[in-house]
This record gives C-alpha cells, structure tokens and sequence, in this order.
C-alpha cells in the first residue's frame, strides 16, 4: 500500500494535467457554443431548435432573475428583524426578534393555504416576455359590469396544487410571498413591546391568507385597480411597480391600526407629552437598514419579473439614488431641526427614499429619483413627529411614517414624475409608456388616489377589525406589570439578554435548587426537566 | 445628618424621583441592583432547561440629608414607592459622621443642601 501511494498520485497528477491541457478554457471564448443547443443532430439545430433554445434561455434568465431577486428580498426579513430590535429596549428583544422570525413561517404557512391564490389565482396568461403564472390558473372573480370583470380575488392555486403544480407559479409564489412578508411584518414594528404573541400568531395566518392578498390582487394579479386604464382610461390603470402601495402602504395602514388599538406603551405619554424611549442598540438597527437597502434591489428591480427586461438597470440606479437622498436629507433636516443629526432618523430616512421609490423606480428619470426620495428624507421626519406628538400614537421604530406615509407618497410621485419612457400597454392600458402628471396624463394620478383610497379603506378597515377582534377574543396586549418588566420575561421562555442590560442579571442556576422548588416558585418547571 | 438608603422598584424610579424633587430633596444618587426579598422566585426557561431567576431587579437610592429632611425624604420615597404588593423594597438610615462638599470644602449641613438653597440663604 505504502509503495503504490505515491505512483497511484502520479498517475493522477498527470491525468489532470493532461485534461485540462485539453479542456481548460482560461478565457471563456470555447465555453458554450452551438454543441449547447439541444437538436436532433449534435452541432447542427435546424431554425426551429434554435428558436426553442433562444426562447427557453430567455425563459431560464427570467426565472433565475426572479428566483434570486426574491432570496434578496427574503434576506430583508433579516434587516426588519435587526432594525426593530435595534430600535426597541433590551428587555423586550427576544420578543421583538421572535415575531420578526415567526411572521416568516406564519406567512408562508398562510401565503400558500390561500393568499397565493386570491392574489394570483386570476391572472393566469401565456408567458411572454416576463414571468407570469400558468395560464391555467384564470379565475378571477368579482362582480361584472358593463360586460366587464371588476376582479376582487382569484380562484385557483389553493395550497400550490392542482393546476398550480407548475414552474412558473412556484417561482411566483417564492417572489410574491417574500413581497407579502415584507408588509406582514411591517407592523411588528409599530406595535412591539406590548403586543400578545399569541395575538400576533392569529393576525400574521389572517393577513398573510386573506387581508394582504386581495389588496395585491386589484392591483397585481388582475383585479379592478389594475383594470382602471383598459375598462375606464385612467393611464395605465393603478401602477404600483414593486408596491409602495401593495407592500408598504399595506403594513404602515396595519402599523398605524394596529398602534391604534393596543395604545401607547406604559411611560410613553407624560402629562400628554411624548417622551423619547431610546432604542437600545442603534448599529443593530444600522446594519438592519443596509440589509433592508440591499435586498431592496431584488424588491425593485427584480419586479421586472425579467432578467431579459434591461429596465432593471434604471430600476436599479434609481432605488439607490432615492435611498442616498433620502437618508441625506433627513440628515440634514434633524441637524436642522434638533441641532445634531439623528442617527435612528437618518434610518428612517433611507428607508423613507426606498419605499417611495418602490412603486415609480421604473418610470422615473434619474433627477425625479432624487427628487422623490429628498422629499421622502424630510417628510419622514415630519410625520413620525406628527404622529407622536399631534396624534398621540405610540409607533417605536417609526413604521406609519416610514412605510404607510411615504408609502402614499411614492404612489403619488408615480403619477406625477412617470416619464411616459417605459410600461407601454401594462396592464392592458395604452401603447405609450406610464405618463404622470407632469409628462401630461393626470389620469394617472387619479388612478393612483384611488389606490391610496381602496387600500386605506380595505386593509384600514380590515385590519382594523380584525385587530379589535383579536382583542375581544384573546386580548391583543399584555398585562402592565408584564411590560415594566419587559416581553422577554413573560411572553419568551428566556431573556435575549440573561447578563447586564435585560431586567434580571443573574444568576442562572443548572438545575432548581431544592429550596426554591418547595416554596417559592411562581411557575412550573418545564415537563423536560433539568437534568 | 442621616444616609438614607432605600431600595425600590425600577418601574417606580421615575415616580420616587419626582416626589423628591417636589419635597425639594435633589442630592441623590442611584445604583441598578439585584435583591431578594419576600418574593417569589421566577423560573424561566432556556432550550428545555430550568432558568431561576431568584435576585430580581432593584434600584437603590443613596441620599444624604440633615436632620429636618429625614422624614421628609422618607415619606416621599413610601408615598411613591409603594405599590402595596411583595417586593415594594425597604429604607434604611444610618447616622453620618461627616458630610463634606470637594469642590468647597463645605462640611455637614452646608455640604448636604443643594447650592441655589444655600445662596437663598
């Protein structure tokens, strides 16, 4: 054995060498080439088998493009997690982390039984230069006008089976759902540090299945915002690229019912005053927004639902451009304002520039991109003020101002600044590109407020319903003395922080000590025992 | 003079320290501790295990003051500390031997009163 080693290694050196003096292709000019078109005889495809090739590798790059946008778009879960605890107090870090990791699985679980369905069930069509759900999957129901389908929510692709059972719906099931639990868990940021984990549990399955889906439906999947344009001429009907409305302004009109119901957290309001609560980690919440900024490119230019489409470098370029003026000016209005700049408003104000860049990104030109996000920048500011002190409602990391606010505004600067360059016959609309008021269609931008109206009306409404229910039913908040002592205490089985920072600092016994089980213990230890 | 220590709830912090401000009591000083008292035993736990916490979270007040504001403090501190359920805390006072200011070498009384008081004076 020991002999034959080296000459057995020998042997196989000199194989490889061979082999790659044969294959290696150092530059990549051999790599591919007419030997990959699939044909009936190697290296000579006919017209036809060539044009099978072309088609399927288009086909291929939108998938691809789609399926990687929505893994960035998973990864914001990640940033929304890292910027609400950032934002929110250490003894209520574990329970803030953990809504923002169950509200994952939570909407998933719910996206798949029917959100998928009621959102795309209906908009079934032959995929031609984007990805679009299987034809199969037609049926759109909603109330018939003028000869007309006023669609209110599809009908097929329950639990992703039956006709659904196919590619193309997956790969949108991947990218819809990510898009869907970006606004799911939106309001865990407005709401933390007092919200029920068991409340939470039943609004993420009821939003996640039904509220958000029917919203994403009349705008995306075929339903009566979307139509606007081709039944009554409103431009292009409701246009709403990768959802400042769809995504954002859902979760902030949720942020804001939500605050709403379960009330400002306990020290919040003095005498009527606001008082600050700092965060307690603010380079958490930093590095939570710089993920939310990077997986917002797989958000916007992935809404393309194209590799093949090369709009995805102006989608691209302008979701950059808002968000650096957005975080800018908010900079420099809190220096302003307060006479230092703001670190937690300067968050805010990046993803202010980001969620109002969402619905034009693709319409836009570069100079209307900074223009939308400076504004986002100072109108964030301004309105997490107004909710705090005029509205008297208690928003932590600032989600209503941040997303519903700015939310509105972006669909609003679609109407305005959409050059009229790209979108020509969306959603079954005219020939010529999304025109806004400036570039002279008002249409337009009738067409986007009602959007704004229909959305606050139903997922105002909605939510806002389910929510008083959820607190009839189960109680949406907890207890007073539970919140002074903190959600990590009560809510979670263990602090996020067992050492300095959470309420208890120590100590952490292995095993109960036999004195406190007898007499003292509030609870029962856990059935799995210490040993 | 007497050293007041008293150790209360953190949640009644704010309230203590308003009650006395008002009954003009400003030197104080504070400390984040942990104690056990009559209270019961909190068990959490962690991945299955058993977690104790037996030493719950305090805060401790250090006030030094002259005779005439003993009472006064210790009134303040009970009225807004108290909760009325196990675990409100307790006061302790101890006799001082000597007080003095570093930055004036003020002793005692001068030492314990607040500056803008003692320029009323």
């Amino acid at each position: 054995m020991t002999k034959k080693k080296p000459i057995l290694f020998l042997a196989l050196a000199a194989m490889l060498l061979v082999s790659w003096a044969v294959l290696a292709d150092a530059t990549g000019d051999k790599t591919g080439g007419i030997a990959n078109v699939p044909a009936q005889v190697a290296g000579k495809p006919t017209l036809e088998e060539i044009g099978a090739a072309v088609g399927q590798t288009r086909v291929s790059l939108n998938f691809v493009w789609t399926l990687v946008a929505g893994f960035l778009v998973m990864f914001m879960q990640a940033g929304f997690a890292l910027a609400e605890t950032g934002f929110t107090r250490a003894r209520n870090a574990a329970h803030t982390m953990m809504m923002n990791f169950m509200v994952y699985a939570l909407g998933i679980l719910g996206f798949w039984v029917c959100g998928f369905a009621l959102q795309m069930g209906g908009s079934g069509a032959p995929m031609g230069a984007s990805l679009t759900v299987p034809e199969t999957m037609t049926k759109l129901i909603g109330p018939s006008i003028g000869g007309n389908i006023w669609g209110l929510f599809g009908g097929t692709g329950f639990f992703l089976s039956g006709v659904s059972y196919d590619v193309a719906a997956f790969a949108l099931f991947l990218f819809q759902m990510v898009f869907m639990d970006t606004a799911l868990t939106i309001p865990t940021g407005s709401m933390a540090e007092r919200w029920k984990l068991s409340a939470f549990v039943i609004y993420g399955l009821v939003v996640s299945a039904v509220v958000y889906p029917l919203f994403a439906c009349w705008a995306w999947g075929g339903g009566w915002l979307s139509t606007l344009g081709k039944y009554v001429g409103l431009g292009h009907g409701y246009v709403d690229f990768a959802g400042s409305g769809v995504v954002h302004l859902t979760g902030g009109v949720m942020a804001l019912t939500g605050a709403i119901v379960l009330g400002p957290r306990i020290g919040k309001y003095v005498k009527g005053e606001a008082q600050a609560i700092p965060g307690h980690n603010l380079p958490m919440a930093v590095l939570g927004c710089f993920i939310l900024a990077f997986g917002w490119f797989g958000f916007n230019a992935g809404s393309t639902l194209a590799g093949t489409d090369l709009r995805i470098s102006v989608v691209a370029v302008n979701t950059m451009l808002a968000s650096a003026s957005g975080a800018f000016l908010a900079f420099l209005y809190t220096w302003k304002k307060f006479g230092r700049p703001d670190l937690s408003m300067a968050v805010n104000g990046m993803l202010a520039g980001l969620v109002a860049i969402t619905a034009p990104c693709a319409f836009v030109t570069a100079p209307s991109a900074v223009l939308i996000g400076a504004v986002s920048g100072v109108l964030v500011v301004a309105a997490a003020l107004f909710i705090e002190n005029r509205l008297k409602i208690d928003d932590p990391v600032g989600a209503i101002a941040v997303h519903g606010v700015n939310g509105a505004w972006g669909l609003i600067a679609l109407g305005l600044f959409a050059d009229g360059t790209y979108g020509g016959g969306l959603n079954g609309g005219p020939a010529a590109g999304v025109a806004g008021l400036l570039y002279g269609d008002p249409k337009q931008l009738v067409a986007q407020f009602i959007g704004i109206g229909a959305n606050l009306l139903w997922v105002g409404g909605s939510s806002f319903a389910l929510f008083k229910i959820i607190d009839l039913v189960l109680g949406m908040r907890v207890k007073p003395e539970q919140e002074m002592q903190g959600l990590d205490f009560n809510e979670i089985s263990a602090p996020s922080y067992p050492g300095e920072g959470s309420p208890v600092h120590f100590p952490v016994f292995a095993s109960v000590p036999a004195k406190v089980t007898s007499t003292l213990l509030v609870t029962q230890p856990s059935p799995a025992g210490g040993k | 003079m007497k050293m007041i220590t008293a150790i209360i709830r953190p949640e009644k912090l704010d309230d203590v320290k308003a009650a006395l401000f008002a009954a003009e009591v400003e030197g104080l000083t504070i400390t984040r501790v942990s104690g056990h008292g009559g209270e019961k035993t909190v068990l959490e736990s962690y991945r299955g295990h058993p977690l104790v916490y037996e030493f719950h979270d305090k805060v401790r007040l250090d006030i030094g003051v002259s005779e005439p504001f003993v009472d006064v403090t210790i009134e303040a501190i009970v009225k807004a500390g108290k909760t009325g359920q196990v675990g409100d805390g307790k006061i302790f006072v101890f006799p001082v031997e000597k007080v003095v200011r570093i930055r004036t070498g003020e002793v005692d009384r001068d030492a314990v009163t607040p500056v803008h008081m003692l320029q009323k004076k």
